[in-house]
């Protein structure tokens, strides 16, 4: 056990030190992420809205529909991350070298999952900070243990469903395209759950911080969902 | 009554939708395999 | 090797005998028979459906439609039970026989081929009834959701490597699959249920059938149970042929020229 924590953790550290010396994630994923923000406000933000200074709030379709905005921009992130961490993987045969050195197929998922995850939580909050600038979101404090909440749970979630689909999908001449068609689908209970807390973290449309908490559980049972059937199913998958 | 005529074009529609999506996969299924067993000899066909 | 079908091929050849028969096509005496009580049940289906039984009270016509979409619903239903069973049977079987994940394969065909007629003619229903092509109510919104995943599937078959790969990844796929759709329905019943007030004006979509609809409707279920094992048999028999094929195809190549030199010769 011990074995596999210290693998995982020099998993995920060589993943992380790969991103640090090449700053993929950093010069192309995060600008990326950026842009979709901007062209989701050329596509919706047809309606100024009637601003309501006593909630705070513009009015604004954007402002409205900011929480379901940001997680699309992360999905969309989502797909570029793991389709770079798995090129780095097949490019020299790391991962296949990696399984012949008898390394456990488990740590390897956690050790990448950590790795995305981390990445993509800080992407998250950058996104975040993007909307509140770009869609004039308003955060509060009530909201903030909730907000967080849901940040840790989804970003785990989305970081174990991408690596083991990755694991399938991403990294191979002639896979990159099947990658979004298998991901997007199965992260639709993701989407759905982690928009609905974040809106009630933020109080949009008047949702109530209690509301947002079912949705906080649905999104954990993906996280463990999917945590337990890629230690399962990783090693199975990658043994090509 | 031009309801009715649009029901009645809808449940035509469906039907012929329906089979019409049916046989053309059938016929897909039956083209591809005689295609494919022309290769082998009958013995090796587990079904015969 | 001892069974290897080429050693007959190899004997029958290496003797000078006739190049071995082969018949075109996958069907046996059996799949004949299903075949033609396929189509009859099809055209009891279009009898009862089309012309015997009676207009609904409140759908009119329009009922008429469900004779195709649910018993399609339920055999695409059925088509993806199959697909996850023969996955599970596949990956936990000591033998892991590929023919599980040649059955996988076809059911799943078969699943989505249903599965895109049945959200079609409900689409077309749903028209007629309510007025809309769809609603994002937990139930339709799951049926898109499958029929996305097991598209996915299909397309994860043709990834190319050898048969057991193949097998490995799909089996595995098919139960992630397992996994992920009762979490899908409980997110997406969530969600909906948010919106209560729209489905207080919407008729609901179940309809009260009895007597000649309901026979009607069973009618349409045996129908289309029949279309789906007459699919998937011969689509199965395929995919069987093509892995033999993909076997022992350049063996029976060598041996058919080797055939050829033996009729040049003598």
């Amino acid at each position: 056990m011990r074995s596999m924590v210290r693998t995982a953790w020099l998993v995920t550290r060589k993943d992380l030190l790969v991103e640090w010396r090449s700053r993929v994630a950093l010069n192309q994923v995060l600008p990326f992420a950026a842009i979709v923000m901007v062209i989701f406000a050329f596509a919706l933000d047809r309606f100024p809205g009637v601003p309501n200074p006593e909630e705070g709030s513009t009015g604004s379709l954007l402002e409205t529909v900011a929480p379901g905005l940001v997680w699309l921009a992360t999905l969309f992130s989502l797909l570029l991350l793991v389709q770079r961490t798995f090129a780095v993987e097949r490019e020299d045969g790391a991962l296949d070298a990696l399984r012949a050195a008898g390394v456990d197929a488990a740590a390897v998922f956690w050790g990448k999952t950590i790795a995305l995850a981390l990445q993509l939580a800080v992407l998250e909050v950058l996104l975040l900070g993007t909307a509140v600038i770009l869609y004039a979101v308003e955060l509060r404090w009530s909201g903030a243990v909730l907000l967080v909440t849901t940040w840790l749970t989804a970003t785990l979630g989305l970081a174990a469903v991408g690596t083991l689909y990755g694991g399938l999908a991403a990294g191979a001449r002639g896979r990159e395209t099947l990658l979004p068609l298998l991901l997007l689908p199965v992260v639709a209970p993701v989407l759905i759950g982690a928009t609905r807390a974040v809106e009630a973290a933020l109080g949009t449309g008047g949702t109530a911080i209690a509301d947002g908490w079912p949705w906080v559980g649905v999104v954990a049972v993906f996280a463990v969902a999917f945590g337990a059937g890629g230690t399962l199913a990783f090693g199975p998958l990658i043994d090509e | 009554m031009l309801a009715l005529m649009e029901d009645a074009g809808f449940v035509i529609g469906s039907y012929v939708a329906t089979f019409g999506a049916v046989a053309a996969y059938a016929v897909y299924v039956l083209r591809r395999a005689r295609r494919v067993t022309r290769r082998l000899p009958d013995e090796a066909k587990p079904w015969t | 090797m001892a069974s290897h079908p080429a050693t007959t091929t190899t004997s029958a050849t290496a003797t000078g005998g006739a190049p071995p028969a082969t018949s075109a096509g996958t069907a046996t005496r059996a799949t004949r028979l299903l075949g033609a009580l396929t189509l009859v049940g099809v055209a009891w289906l279009l009898l009862f459906g089309l012309v015997l039984s009676p207009a609904d009270v409140n759908q009119g016509e329009s009922v008429r439609i469900l004779y195709v979409h649910v018993p399609s619903a339920w055999l695409a239903y059925l088509a993806f039970v199959v697909t996850a069973v023969a996955s599970a049977m596949y990956l936990f079987s000591k033998r892991h026989s590929l023919g599980w994940d040649r059955l996988a394969g076809a059911s799943a065909e078969a699943g989505v081929l249903f599965m895109a007629i049945t959200i079609g003619v409900g689409a077309l229903w749903g028209r007629l009834t309510w007025g809309v092509f769809w609603e994002w109510d937990a139930r339709l919104t799951t049926t898109a959701f499958l029929l996305v995943t097991y598209v996915g599937y299909l397309a994860v078959r043709r990834l190319g490597g050898t048969q057991h790969q193949r097998a490995k990844r799909s089996s595995i796929l098919a139960l992630l699959a397992v996994l992920e759709i009762p979490l899908v329905h409980w997110s997406v019943k969530l969600w909906r249920s948010l919106h209560q007030e729209a489905t207080v004006l919407r008729p609901d979509g179940d309809v009260k059938m009895d007597g000649l609809m309901l026979f009607t409707l069973f009618v349409g279920i045996v129908a289309f149970t029949l279309m789906y094992v007459w699919l998937v048999i011969h689509r199965q028999r395929t995919l069987a042929a093509e892995d033999l094929l993909e076997d022992v195809g350049l063996d029976l190549a060598i041996d058919a020229r080797r055939a050829e030199r033996v009729a040049e010769v003598g």
